[in-house]
């Protein structure tokens, strides 16, 4: 049975060729008590269920048809005017209907009217150009209400005809028949605060804390470095907060009226007070180890705390990769470890703990 | 900021209290003979066991546990880097500074402690067995001494014609010897295990610490403390009986607080009789509890202040009765005990590691038993008896007129009873007046007044020149005393403005009302939600635990008695702070971050 809507929460692993390696991933995550912000994916059934209903493949003929790659001037023409036309063509009457219905169903959980989501599309094969040219037309930013979500949705499909995807399919031999895509509908975040945080302690290597880097808005300044942002450490165990170091936070990146992150001088109270609460920090400690946890290697995510979302799950994850730096150092620590002398008798380690007080040393 | 603390010669003494050096044995004082050593050393108050002026007797004690501490390190174990400690007696109050060995002699001693420690480490349970018969032979003894009148006439059969060749005379001081001898071997036996105990928790704490640089304390500990632990079974204890008064429809007895009222309700029915066995039973010896460190003759115990567990089961039934369930969930305290450290040994990197690991920590789990409930044996239960058994001698010479309340015998040196003994033995022999009762009185007065005005009196935290960095591991675990609390002493206190720094010695943060304490007397005093603000806790005020939201004290490191239970019953508490009771007012709206061991006055 195939379906044209797909709820992240709802999503198991045969779903994956009907909604994409990106749908997929956030799924997944989702699935493992990885919160990334709510959200659904438009199945590819439902751009298949569109593509037919405007039998978009006499289309896709007509044009393609003597296409010549090394015509760069062709190439641009005969491409844009399928994505003109995919971009105008009716949407599935069922399919909209869905996407419609969804998009209020978001709407609704975060308690917002016309909820500002991001629209992109998600490949859902090896021989998807997408995955090549991930990033050109296909991701679409803070589109608020309905009709252009829609529209959004057409303009992602339409991005499967970017003059490169498309040269790519003749050189490669794919049929552009045969093309599909899925598309993911997530909710924008809209930070009260946002950064990053590490599975381990950035300074020594300390892999039963959780380090913590905060600020208000956007987590663009904690990533670039122009916020001193708070910083905290949260042990793994128990959740306890070990240190806490609240930055004079100068800016913060805010939405503008236009939709559009700007930099905003912060002063007073605001700037010296905390980005996070202690219930906040040790949610994203939570987070932060499950997906060290579920990815099985120290992690480096980014979160963000979401004022549209409940306390108790506005926390969210927007992206968890591997950390590295300390990740190789401490294999070639414990390598060496490993081949030197075994890890000796206990008497002698305790004569040495006395002889050494330094490991007594309270902090 | 000062370098260094007074010089314990430049101390002034408190008026009033001209003559207080004659109320302790000369080696114990500041004295010329060793000016130079006494000068340039750093000695601190040890707040965490001697919060109080100690009186003469009282003194005792104090000489005979640290003596003991100073024994083992040195002569018996050999620690390696430690010597024993030093202490005086400076204001009533008592200083101690640790003596480090010889570096010349680490090599030996090194090689002394493997073989010594090494085998308490290896025959730990059996050791522990014996030490634990030990004990109640010891408890045994010290019951057996008694003080009883000197009769006219000594009993014919018995003492004449059994041929025992000595009398009342000669046993009532062979009691009061006895009883000093059972009381220093009391000491013995308690640092028997003691600071093996804390050596084994200190190596897997280094091997914590290295491993995870920013593992919070808290979490060491909590790997390690014990589950059933007897040092909780006195409030055990109290529950149980509540359950039972509530369970057997004798709960009202409680209502109205009077000790004698309560026993004539309960007294009236086969419910409330049979409650009074169950008491019985329960306080022999689990009430022998102190409501104090045990350090002190005043401090007041269980079962001869009987209002003090009747207030607390009566807090029990009322919370029974508002469905409240005290019990102490060891399910789930095992459960988590084991999360954290599973979660802590899959952190690791190596299998080396996770073995090193479970080796220490499985080594601390077989000594830290020892470390959590040898204070209910030794402070407790055998103080109470001495206290008893020195209060009986107390009433004998109140009837012979040497004074004039049984708690004057406090106010006597230890070798200075003996002299008493000798007196009321010589009178009663030749028989004449005693001299006692025209030398003594004057003397206990004087006395009473001198500790009265030092009391007045807060004694300086530190005396002397501080290292640059204190590592000595027992002074830190021990007595909270860090290169960072010695800092603040010398500032005064004054760090942030209206902030206190200390252990982080039981996790959270709450905020709420003041209420300081300066003696178990006051515990009455605490109402609901308040946060206890006192020089220290003795573990015996668990039972107001249910009743507060946090503790801060002045002294007091992570493994204080008061850390342990107040990790135990899930308190926020700051430990150490140093001037907690000096600062916080009574009604001040404080907030205790038990995390990061910070204490700040709001309002």
């Amino acid at each position: 049975m195939t379906t044209s809507i797909m709820w992240f929460e709802s999503y198991w692993e045969g779903m994956k060729p009907e909604v994409g390696g990106k749908a997929s991933s956030l799924g997944e995550m989702t699935g493992a008590g990885l919160p990334v912000p709510p959200g659904f994916a438009l199945t590819t059934e439902s751009y298949r269920k569109s593509r037919d209903a405007v039998n978009l493949d006499a289309t896709l003929v007509r044009l393609l048809h003597g296409l010549d790659v090394d015509d760069m001037a062709m190439v641009s023409d005969r491409c844009s005017r399928i994505r003109s036309h995919i971009e105008t063509m009716a949407m599935d009457p069922d399919v909209e209907q869905r996407l419609r219905y969804a998009y209020a169903e978001l709407g609704r959980r975060c308690g917002v009217e016309d909820v500002p989501v991001a629209v992109r599309s998600s490949a859902t094969s090896e021989d998807s150009p997408d995955a090549s040219f991930a990033g050109e037309h296909d991701t679409y930013l803070w589109v608020r209400g309905a009709d252009n979500v829609v529209d959004a949705v057409r303009r992602c499909w339409a991005s499967l005809f970017t003059d490169r995807a498309t040269c790519y399919r003749v050189e490669m031999g794919y049929d552009h028949r045969s093309v599909e895509m899925s598309v993911v509908v997530q909710k924008m975040v809209r930070p009260i605060a946002a950064g990053v945080a590490f599975t381990l302690n950035p300074s020594d290597g300390d892999r039963s804390t959780v380090a913590i880097d905060s600020a208000w808005g956007f987590g663009e300044g904690v990533v670039s470095g122009e916020v001193t942002p708070d910083n905290f450490l949260v042990d793994k165990v128990l959740y306890e907060i070990s240190r806490r170091k609240v930055a004079t936070k100068e800016v913060e990146f805010r939405l503008s009226d236009e939709g559009h992150v700007e930099k905003v001088p912060l002063e007073g109270e605001r700037a010296s007070e905390s980005s996070l609460t202690d219930p906040q920090l040790k949610a994203i400690a939570r987070l932060a180890r499950t997906a060290e946890k579920h990815y099985g290697c120290p992690q480096d995510i980014e979160w963000a705390v979401d004022m549209d979302l409940p306390d108790g799950e506005n926390v969210v994850l927007l992206q968890s990769r591997p950390e590295t730096v300390w990740s190789k150092k401490a294999a070639a620590e414990a390598a060496a470890k490993a081949t030197a002398a075994g890890s000796g008798d206990m008497m002698a380690s305790i004569v040495s703990t006395l002889m050494n007080p330094l490991h007594s040393r309270n902090k | 900021m000062a370098d260094r603390f007074p010089s314990p010669f430049e101390i002034e003494t408190p008026e009033g209290a001209e003559g207080w050096q004659d109320m302790y044995v000369y080696s114990s004082l500041f004295s010329e003979g060793r000016r130079e050593f006494d000068d340039n050393t750093f000695w601190f108050q040890d707040g965490v066991h001697w919060p109080k002026v100690l009186t003469p007797w009282d003194a005792t004690f104090f000489e005979f546990g640290i003596a003991s501490l100073s024994q083992y390190n040195t002569r018996h174990l050999q620690v390696p880097p430690a010597n024993g400690i030093a202490f005086r007696i400076l204001n009533g109050y008592g200083y101690l500074t640790p003596i480090g060995a010889d570096p010349a002699t680490i090599e030996e001693r090194v090689a002394n402690f493997m073989d010594r420690a090494g085998f308490y480490f290896m025959n730990w349970n059996d050791l522990y067995d014996k030490w634990m018969l030990k004990m109640r032979d010891l408890v045994a003894e010290l019951e057996a001494v008694s003080f009883d009148a000197l009769p006219d006439i000594e009993d014919a059969d018995e003492v004449v014609k059994s041929g025992a060749g000595v009398g009342s005379g000669y046993r009532i001081q062979e009691s009061y010897r006895n009883l000093l001898n059972l009381g220093l071997k009391l000491w013995n036996y308690h640092f028997e295990f003691l600071n093996l105990g804390y050596a084994a928790y200190l190596d897997f704490f280094g091997f914590c610490k290295e491993a995870f640089p920013s593992i919070p304390d808290l979490a060491i500990a909590k790997m390690v403390a014990g589950v059933e632990v007897d040092l909780f079974r006195p409030d055990e204890e109290l529950k149980r009986l509540a359950r039972m008064a509530n369970d057997t429809g004798v709960g009202d007895a409680f209502a109205g607080g009077d000790v004698e009222a309560t026993c004539q309700i309960l007294k009236s029915t086969p419910q409330g009789e049979a409650w009074i066995a169950s008491f019985q039973e329960s306080a022999e010896p689990w009430f022998n509890f102190s409501t104090g460190s045990g350090f002190y003759h005043s401090d007041k115990i269980w079962i001869e202040n009987v209002e003090v567990p009747f207030g607390f089961i009566d807090n029990y039934i009322r919370l029974l009765r508002e469905g409240e369930d005290l019990a102490r969930p060891m399910d789930a305290i095992r459960a988590e005990r084991d999360r954290i450290v599973s979660e802590y040994s899959e952190l690791l990197l190596t299998d080396e590691d996770r073995e090193a690991f479970q080796g220490k920590l499985g080594l601390a789990r077989v000594v830290f038993p020892y470390v959590e409930n040898h204070n209910f044996y030794v402070e407790h239960w055998s103080h109470s008896v001495i206290w008893r058994k020195m209060r009986q001698l107390g009433e004998l010479f109140v009837k012979e007129g040497f004074f004039s309340d049984a708690n004057d015998i406090f106010y006597l040196k230890r070798t200075e009873v003996e002299d008493a003994l000798w007196d009321y033995y010589v009178s009663w022999a030749t028989p004449e007046q005693a001299a006692g009762p025209g030398f003594w009185p004057p003397i206990v007065q004087k006395r009473r007044d001198i500790c009265a005005a030092l009391s007045k009196v807060k004694p300086t935290p530190a005396l002397g020149v501080p290292p640059e960095v204190i590592t000595e591991p027992f002074t830190v675990m021990l007595w909270g005393i860090t290169s960072e609390s010695t800092k603040a002493w010398l500032g005064g206190g004054a760090g942030e403005e209206g902030v206190l720094t200390g252990m982080a010695a039981s996790p959270g943060v709450v905020e709420g009302l003041a209420r300081v304490i300066f003696s178990p007397d006051q515990i009455g005093e605490i109402q609901q939600d308040e946060i206890l603000v006192a020089p220290l806790t003795a573990p015996s005020w668990a039972p107001i635990f249910g009743k507060i939201q946090a503790t801060v004290t002045d002294t007091g490191g992570m493994m204080s008695h008061a850390a342990i239970v107040c990790r135990e019953y899930g308190l926020p508490a700051v430990t150490g702070t140093g001037f907690a009771t000096a600062t916080i007012k009574t009604g001040d709206r404080i907030r205790v971050d038990g995390s990061n061991g910070k204490v700040t006055v709001i309002s």
